[in-house]
């Protein structure tokens, strides 16, 4: 499809545009974000120059981006998405390299003013151009095995890059997200019942492998494992922050210990308490409330999304809002199952909640998007 | 590619449908999630908030400030001070040897003890206060309070520490405090926890240590919220604790003082007993230590001095020294002799200065002998041969029965440390103790206060106060505990015939104001403080037949190890007792010539209630008294008027 195909005369364009917007989304947006500053506030103790300001600077100039690049025509996106990939590709090759002269795991590409973590961009990126994948190639082709290979080719190459860096938390968030975008599209569920069944095996074989003369990881590998599916066993070592993040977490009970009361986080006792751990602080705090609420913002926010994706007759807009949409979906829900124990621990944030200035504006930028796609919907 | 509108219709239903199944599982995992909420914060809730609490919430001991000990009047013995004192954080601190070099220039430290400091610093913690210095002046505490924006990390802190302000006076009696070690906690069964506290002090000898367990007091505590690293962030409640309980002794700071001053450095001991109440009004030991070195820890050379000191200062040597009593131990033997009824008061003995018994002789001090001898004048002359006579017929166990009766081998129960029981020897002890039979010369041995005798100042007081009475008179040195008196004690008659009794006391009275008594030039001359008592010298080594024959050395010639010591009991005033004193000074020489003068003094002070106007000496004594009190540097506390109890 091309742009002279849209319905042009139903489609809203210039500053009526802005009346046009998923207006509801926008405050979702804002009420999330708002919570996480907050928290950001909180857990400095009370000191807003650590977090809480540099956070709410970011985020005003992320709602402005995101409006502005909802003006931008949905074609536009699929005609940037190619390049936007190989950039992308390119600065994380570049990363890699820098790192590697670095001696260290280095994901921050230093552009003079600007530093930028392309591993970030590389997310949204990957959704652009599996959308546009999608949306050129014909749906009788999309479960023919060459077909399903570029795509897992598009998904696997940023990857690898990434789990260079080391980077196991964005490694996998791209293959999720990579997952989501081929599930939209359409590709037949025998693939995805396949991949499931291979790893499932190999977990299988790796638990059964442990103590035989074919065991397939070290032995701390083995206990890392151990701590993960019981933190208990190891309070003080592996398992400490994840215990500590458990008891904050309950401790919260029904209406939690009130504002800047926490005493897990405002003590101490909780890792990384304004990037991965901000969901314990505000359990803690605010109790089953706060935490339901945050709950069902993320999901309202889901759904919004959801509903545009499903109304939007646009292949391309479609499949990129779903795409945003469970990228999305993947952080809150990784991020929290971690939290409580649910899954190993690895680095995903708390989506516009934890502290991060990369991340916070990506995300409001691939809002953006799909403000962009919402806008310029087919209409009629 | 231009798809058909057929493709497109086709590909946005493909896409609903994934999308649906899309949102089905997004569903159902925010649905996992919230039902994971649910489970740990309503259903685990409690289980959690009680870790989180165990977590954060810490019980911290706050340590009770120690009881205050003063003498009978009020005066302050024993206190706490301000102990102002600098620790560092190394967290907080950042780099240390910059805040060193500021505090340099405003407490004094040499350069060793800054290098020390450092290294105990780096083993330390990050977060674990180093005590920089202790003991500061308020000026010196003040400057670093002021200056505290330039020494990050550097906390001035104010505790309480043992304080004696009466110096060395009291160091043998009450002791002193130090901090806990490894053995004082093993010695303990369930150690009270405020004793983990680092800095707090512990009683370690005398009546700190005998009474630690109503001066420590109850230690309080705070709940304090930690963070991970340990680290106080705010108090949440706090329980203060019980001091412990204010003692007040029996002993009289003025007269203490006193006493001390007057045994001028000697090797000696003086011990004033009330004879009526048994009160111990003074129970001084010389030399004195200052007990304040110990409590803020005493350097290795002082405590060098101390130790290798032939004085002996850190012996207390009114209850731990032990002494041949010499002839003051005569008015138990006599005592023993008249209630057998082997003699009377009429019964007579003749002294040619020596005895000869089983072969061998023994000497009179007088070598030309008293001539004929009755009970009062055999303890004005202190007649040897008298008791030799004496011992012979009343046998050792009813001496030594006698002397028990007195106080003399008896263990008598003091708060002081190492209370010395003495030996009052009988045919019994001897077999136990030397698996060999008595003999009749350690019978006159014993009988004048050598051979196995043993007793010590402490005993010889209440020996008197009981001749003084012919009551059981006990030894207290508590008067009141937190303002309520001890009850007035009721002693027992000892049942001694009175009779005998006052045989005893006029000859005690004669040695004093008898013609030719043996202390008469020491004789107070005021009426209403007349004093009976009687002098003793003991050999603390034995002169040979050949030492004899060339003419006994005098004192004087001897090395000052070799010296006889010199004995003195009294009491006054004699028609109503109201004091007992004794007094031994170690190598002294005669008992008349330097105790007694000591013991009158001491005496004169205690029925003076101060010094004495000098017409109360015998007019020829009274230059020498004059002389001697210009080298006193007495000290008498004015007794605060509030702090008096009850009594």
């Amino acid at each position: 499809m091309t742009y002279l195909d849209y319905k042009v005369a139903q489609t809203p364009t210039g500053w009526r545009k802005i009346l046009h917007l998923n207006w509801p989304l926008v405050f979702l947006l804002a009420a999330v974000a708002s919570a996480g500053f907050l928290m950001l506030y909180s857990v400095s103790g009370g000191r807003p120059h650590m977090w809480a300001e540099p956070q709410i600077e970011r985020f005003a100039v992320g709602m402005v981006a995101m409006i502005a690049l909802a003006f931008a025509p949905i074609w536009f996106w699929r005609s940037i998405s190619v390049p936007a990939y190989v950039v992308c590709c390119i600065m994380l090759l570049a990363v890699d390299l820098v790192g590697h002269i670095g001696m260290g795991a280095q994901r921050w590409l230093d552009l003079g003013p600007v530093k930028l973590q392309p591993s970030e961009l590389t997310k949204i990126a990957l959704v652009l151009v599996l959308a546009a994948y999608y949306d050129w190639l014909d749906m009788d082709r999309v479960s023919r095995p060459l077909w399903v290979l570029i795509p897992l080719v598009l998904i696997l190459l940023p990857t690898a890059l990434v789990l260079k860096q080391p980077d196991l938390g964005t490694s996998v968030m791209l293959v999720a997200g990579g997952g989501i975008m081929m599930f939209a599209a359409g590709v037949s569920l025998w693939y995805f019942a396949g991949v499931l069944a291979v790893v499932g095996g190999l977990v299988f074989a790796v638990l059964e492998s442990r103590g035989t003369d074919w065991q397939l990881l070290h032995d701390y590998q083995y206990r890392r494992i151990d701590t993960f599916i019981d933190p208990a066993s190891d309070p003080l070592g592996a398992g400490y922050n994840i215990t500590q993040a458990q008891i904050a977490l309950g401790s919260g009970g029904w209406s939690g210990r009130g504002f800047m009361q926490g005493t897990q986080s405002r003590l101490n006792f909780l890792p990384e308490k304004h990037t991965d751990f901000i969901f314990t602080t505000l359990a803690e705090e605010f109790g089953f409330i706060g935490t339901i609420s945050l709950l069902t913002l993320y999901a309202l926010i889901l759904a919004f999304c959801l509903y545009s994706a499903l109304t939007n007759r646009d292949r391309f807009a479609s499949l990129l809002t779903v795409g945003v949409g469970g990228t999305f979906f993947l952080y809150f829900a990784v991020n929290m199952s971690m939290v409580m124990g649910l899954m190993p621990v690895v680095g995903v944030p708390l989506p516009l909640v934890s502290y991060g200035g990369t991340q916070l504006m990506i995300l409001l930028m691939a809002f953006g998007m799909v403000q962009s796609a919402h806008v310029s919907r087919p209409r009629g | 590619m231009r798809k058909s509108p057929k493709d497109v219709v086709e590909s946005a239903r493909s896409v609903s449908r994934r999308g649906l199944m899309l949102g089905a599982i997004q569903a159902a995992v925010v649905g996992t999630l919230g039902w994971r909420l649910k489970s740990m914060q309503l259903d685990r809730a409690d289980e959690f908030r009680l870790l989180s609490d165990g977590n954060s919430i810490k019980l911290r001991l706050l340590p009770p400030a120690r009881g205050l000990i003063h003498d009978r009047h009020g005066v302050l013995l024993a206190g706490n001070e301000q102990n102002y004192r600098v620790t560092i954080t190394r967290e907080e601190a950042g780099d240390v040897s910059t805040v060193m070099a500021r505090l340099r220039h405003l407490i004094p430290m040499t350069d060793s003890s800054v290098a020390a400091l450092m290294a105990e610093i780096d083993r330390r913690s990050a977060i674990t206060p180093v005590s920089v210095a202790d003991r500061l002046s308020w000026d010196e505490f003040a400057s670093i309070a002021v200056n505290a924006p330039a020494l990050p990390g550097v906390t001035p802190e104010s505790g309480l520490s043992r304080g004696y302000p009466r110096g060395g006076d009291f160091a043998h009696v009450l002791g002193y405090v130090g901090p806990v070690s490894d053995y004082d906690l093993s010695k303990i069964e369930n150690p009270d926890p405020v004793l983990m506290l680092p800095e707090f002090q512990l009683g370690k000898v005398g009546v700190e240590a005998k009474l630690e367990g109503i001066l420590r007091g109850k230690a309080g505590t705070r709940r304090v919220e930690v963070n991970s690293a340990g680290r106080e962030m705010r108090e949440l409640s706090r329980i203060e604790g019980e001091q412990g309980a204010t003692v007040q002794m029996t002993l009289d700071a003025g007269l203490q003082n006193f006493a001390i001053q007057r045994l001028g450095g000697e090797s000696a001991a003086a011990v004033v007993l009330d004879v009526q109440t048994g009160d111990v009004l003074t129970i001084a030991s010389s030399p004195v230590f200052d007990p304040n070195k110990f409590v803020r820890g005493i350097t290795s050379t002082d405590y060098g001095t101390l130790m290798n000191h032939d004085h002996r200062p850190l012996a207390d040597k009114t209850v731990q020294g032990l002494y041949p009593p010499g002839s003051t131990f005569k008015m138990v033997t006599l005592l023993a002799g008249l209630e057998s009824g082997v003699i009377n008061g009429g019964s007579r003995f003749y002294c040619p200065g020596h005895l000869q018994v089983a072969g061998r002789r023994f000497h009179c001090w007088s070598r030309g002998g008293h001539g004929s001898i009755d009970p009062v004048q055999s303890l004005e002359h202190s007649c040897d041969v008298f008791f030799y006579e004496l011992a012979q017929r009343v046998g050792i166990d009813r001496i030594a029965e006698m002397a028990r009766k007195l106080g003399i081998g008896v263990r008598h129960d003091l708060p002081m440390s190492a209370v010395a029981e003495g030996i009052a020897p009988d045919r019994a002890w001897k077999r136990a103790k030397h698996e060999e039979e008595w003999q009749v010369g350690d019978s006159l041995n014993a009988s004048i206060g050598q051979g196995y005798v043993l007793a010590s100042p402490l005993q010889l007081a209440i020996m008197t106060a009981r001749v003084a009475t012919g009551l059981a008179v006990a030894p207290r040195l508590v008067r009141a505990v937190d303002g309520v008196a001890e009850p007035a004690p009721d002693f027992p008659d000892l049942g001694i015939n009175p009779m005998n009794l006052r045989i005893a006391r006029g000859g005690m009275d004669a040695v004093m104001n008898g013609d030719r008594g043996t202390a008469a030039k020491s004789r107070i001359l005021a009426p209403e403080w007349r004093m009976a008592g009687k002098t003793g010298t003991s050999q603390v080594r034995n002169i040979t037949a050949a030492e004899r024959a060339r003419g006994v050395i005098s004192n004087d010639q001897l090395p000052w190890v070799r010296r006889d010591h010199a004995l003195f009991v009294c009491y006054a005033p004699v028609d109503a007792p109201r004091y007992a004193v004794s007094v031994v000074v170690e190598h002294g020489g005669g008992g008349s010539a330097v105790a007694a003068p000591i013991a009158r003094d001491i005496l004169l002070f205690a029925l003076a209630g101060g010094l004495p106007p000098l017409d109360a000496y015998p007019p020829g004594q009274r230059d020498a008294v004059v002389e001697m009190r210009a080298k006193l540097r007495l000290d008498t506390p004015e007794p605060p008027k509030s702090a008096r109890v009850r009594a």
